[in-house]
């Protein structure tokens, strides 16, 4: 195909031809970072996390009376073990993705106070006794906390329960302990510290870290007695019957403490009530997306056609002095193809540009490669479809148009 | 003739009806998607007052000094609370259109049932304003007046939950509840208002927090009872007096403070009256460092003390980048069509048509679409923002609300660029020989 003709044509159009092109650099530079962001979001929203979700109810009681929490917790438990259907019970003081964290750092050698800056940051999950069960959690070395070691340890309003033991994630145990077997071995925050009696697949934190998904991992379990901070009873059941039994958990320990706010949901609702603001993100910029593909593919079905109407009669010529519908086809098409070159070529320094500059302004990983070219070829077929309407029609136009006078 | 040349405009714009619908549906969907998505995206970003947060102030005085922020992590900043000293003088200044101070209280509630135990709840002591200022959304009744802030009227107002725990959700304005063993009457009851973060006093919340915000009484009235600060308590120095009394008179921080000021020439006013209040006291000899004062709007100060993500300006880089797509779109398109009738200009022209008569012409047609395209934008706007409560959760769809500076500019912006791209071939055409255009046709 000639190409000449074509660029001599756009020549003649300069302003449009160099709006269309803009339009399709921009287009393309938006879409790039408005589907990496989206890409994001949803990776996200997907990160595992190994805990039975499915079938998890957790319900808050707020306001109990706090001495009397050695007697009631056992009597709660005893109440809930009695609910049809559920297979295991017990009492954390919060669950991962609920935004409520109980934090600490620790360091490796035992002289490493909490304020140290090399120390990690961790999440504490208090585990009541059966949390393991509870929770669906997912041993992988070692074992999990044993009757007596439950017993031993009270939190009693400190920072830290007075336990020896943990139970850490395999990403933290990786972490800390890179290439060695974490099992036995020691973390400190004087006077605190704790040893590793086993590990559990990955569970999140109560928040994520977008920046660095290990982070979203770093979870130690420690087992506490029944003491006040556990107000999160929870009750693992089958996918099926969880908000029945959330109803019924609900009723019971409400019944049970009258005083208190009771509070029920499936595991499914905190993990929803998280991601909520991401899933509309997510919603809103397909939403921009979408608009703006229909918006360039309109605008190139508008231009081409308007194109094509006022080139009809050099379309006549050209079909009278031999020109097939398939070569005045290929012209528009060819055109096309062009425009969108240029449109994309611009569109993916662009899109770069625009990453650069909202990773050194905003906390904004870069982007993968793949997702520039992954938008030219999108621009490029949005391009080719939007063009064959017009580009049909130019090659309906008969060679007897040439004959008429304008 | 302005009529002429709008009929002029409308027939040639009927012309090529695809055309036009595509413009005007590119400008339409341009300003309405760019629009909702903005007004969405404010409402997940963290804001929770999008709608008033560049109103709102978080003023921070500086009590203590360099000794008080020596590990440098903080840029200087002074506290990020403010002592009872310093609270209670700009309360009683009040240079703001409204303003209060706030701490965190932890009273318990005695049920009017006395079989019932007594339940913990948590709140704050607020003055009169902050009700106004927060934009409480009241299901019953009001907040109280300012007479009764100097009055330490025992009233109170309840949350939506705590209403339905006591009084089994009904109207409860003018009934008593016992609150710390002495009786408040209800003057309000919140609609189960629980913004997140709770930007009112972030830095005793951390922003986040499962507590619920169940009762607010007069600040002063909370003092006088002495009922303790449930929030954090910082010092630079052990208080030398003991318990609350001690802490009143200590420089420790403990309140959080706002005040809304409308204008910038308001921002101005009180920033120079929090100096001149630094310097009144520095000469009284409570200071002898230099001034040190911040007052940041509410957005900054959520990121000051890391609450917000950055997400904000972000997605309307994004929202930005879909209107001028569609205004780029319309533009080439308008400009196609125009650049194509220098012979109808030549035409005018030779008949004697002068070069503003053409400008007015051409401009009446640009003007035509954007405007129409415009009103297009407002509908798909107005529909999308009501109409994302369909897709997205209610706490959500409801911050989700229009600010209308912003969508004035847009449709400004949508027209003028319009415009614009109608002023580029009419100057080039205009330009011409009129007798060189006849020819050439």
């Amino acid at each position: 195909m000639e190409i000449r003709p074509i660029l001599a044509s756009l020549r003649k159009h300069r302003i449009p031809t160099l709006l269309i092109v803009l339009q399709i650099a921009l287009a393309c530079a938006v879409l790039c970072n408005a589907v990496f962001m989206i890409g994001k979001r949803v990776s996200d929203m997907h990160l595992p996390n190994a805990m039975d979700e499915a079938g998890t109810v957790v319900v808050n009681v707020q306001g109990t009376d706090e001495k009397l929490v050695a007697a009631d917790i056992p009597r709660n438990l005893a109440a809930l073990r009695g609910i049809a259907g559920a297979q295991a019970v017990s009492v954390v003081h919060t669950m991962p993705l609920s935004r409520n964290n109980w934090g600490w750092s620790f360091g490796l050698t035992p002289d490493a106070p909490v304020s140290d800056p090399n120390n990690l940051n961790v999440t504490l999950y208090f585990a009541g006794e059966n949390a393991d069960k509870a929770m669906g959690l997912q041993l992988r070395q070692g074992r999990f906390f044993n009757a007596e070691e439950y017993a031993d340890s009270k939190v009693d309003g400190g920072a830290v329960p007075s336990t020896h033991v943990m139970v850490v994630t395999e990403t933290l145990a990786k972490k800390l302990w890179p290439g060695q077997s974490a099992l036995g071995k020691t973390v400190y925050s004087k006077p605190y510290y704790f040893t590793v009696i086993g590990i559990v697949a990955d569970v999140l934190r109560p928040y994520t870290f977008a920046l660095d998904h290990d982070r979203s991992y770093y979870d130690i379990f420690l087992p506490v007695a029944p003491d006040a901070v556990l107000h999160e009873y929870i009750l693992r059941g089958a996918p099926a019957d969880r908000e029945r039994i959330a109803r019924e958990a609900v009723a019971k320990l409400q019944q049970l403490n009258p005083q208190a706010v009771v509070k029920g949901q499936t595991y499914q609702s905190i993990r929803d009530q998280y991601f909520a603001n991401s899933q509309s993100m997510v919603w809103i910029l397909v939403l921009v997306c979408l608009v703006m593909l229909a918006v360039t593919a309109f605008g190139i079905v508008g231009l081409t056609s308007f194109w094509v109407s006022q080139r009809r009669r050099q379309i006549g010529i050209r079909r009278a002095v031999g020109a097939t519908r398939g070569d005045i086809l290929r012209y528009f098409r060819t055109e096309n193809f062009l425009l969108s070159s240029a449109g994309v070529l611009i569109g993916m320094v662009l899109a770069f540009g625009i990453n650069l500059y909202l990773m050194q302004h905003y906390e904004l990983e870069r982007m993968p490669w793949y997702y520039l070219p992954g938008g030219a070829l999108t621009l490029w077929l949005i391009g080719q479809l939007a063009v064959l309407g017009p580009a049909t029609r130019a090659a309906s136009v008969p060679p007897v148009i040439a004959t008429q006078s304008t | 003739m302005l009529g002429y040349y709008v009929d002029l405009a409308v027939r040639s714009l009927k012309r090529s009806p695809g055309l036009t619908v595509l413009m005007i549906l590119a400008i339409g969907f341009g300003v309405g998607a760019s629009m909702t998505s903005y007004s969405v995206f404010r409402a997940v970003s963290g804001d929770p007052i999008p709608w008033k947060s560049s109103h709102l102030y978080v003023p921070q005085i500086d009590v203590w000094g360099p000794k008080g922020h020596q590990d440098g992590s903080n840029n200087n900043d002074p506290p990020d609370a403010m002592d009872y000293t310093d609270a209670v003088a700009l309360m009683r200044d009040h240079r703001a259109k409204l303003q209060s101070a706030m701490y965190r209280v932890s009273p318990s509630i005695v049920p009017p049932d006395a079989s019932k135990h007594p339940i913990n709840v948590g709140g704050h002591a607020v003055y009169s304003e902050f009700f106004p200022m927060v934009d409480a959304p009241f299901k019953y009744g009001s907040g109280w007046s300012a007479a009764e802030d100097s009055q330490r009227a025992a009233v109170v107002v309840l949350n939506g939950d705590i209403n339905q725990k006591l009084f089994g959700g009904q109207n409860s304005v003018g009934k008593t509840v016992n609150i710390d063993g002495k009786d408040y009457r209800v003057v309000g009851v919140l609609d189960n208002w629980n913004p997140k973060p709770v930007f009112f006093d972030v830095v005793n919340t951390g922003g986040f927090t499962t507590g619920h915000e169940d009762v607010f009484i007069p600040f002063q009235r909370a003092i006088d009872v002495g009922m303790p600060n449930d929030g954090n308590t910082n010092c630079s120095e052990i208080p030398k007096g003991s318990g609350f009394v001690g802490l009143q008179q200590s420089s420790c921080v403990w309140i959080a403070y706002m005040a809304e000021l409308d204008d910038k020439a308001a921002v101005t006013a009180y920033h120079d009256y929090l100096d001149a209040y630094f310097r009144d006291q520095k000469q009284a000899g409570r200071f002898s460092w230099p001034l040190n004062n911040r007052l940041r709007d509410l957005p900054a100060w959520l990121d000051s003390e890391h609450v917000v993500p950055s997400d904000t300006k972000v997605s309307l880089l994004v929202a930005l980048g879909l209107l001028v797509v569609c205004l780029v779109n319309t533009a080439g398109l308008l400009l196609a069509k125009f650049l194509r009738r220098s012979s109808e200009i030549g035409v005018r022209r030779a008949l004697g048509a002068p070069r503003l008569a053409i400008y007015t012409q051409f401009l009446v047609e640009a003007a035509i679409v954007g405007l129409t395209g415009g009103a297009l934008g407002l509908l798909l706007t107005w529909g999308g923002v009501h109409g994302v409560s369909w897709v997205l959760p209610k706490e959500i769809s409801t911050l989700a609300r229009l600010d209308v500076g912003l969508l004035a500019l847009t449709l400004l912006v949508a027209v003028v660029a319009t415009m614009l791209a109608g002023l580029y071939p009419t100057f080039r055409a205009s330009r011409v020989q009129p007798a060189l255009q006849l020819k050439s046709n």
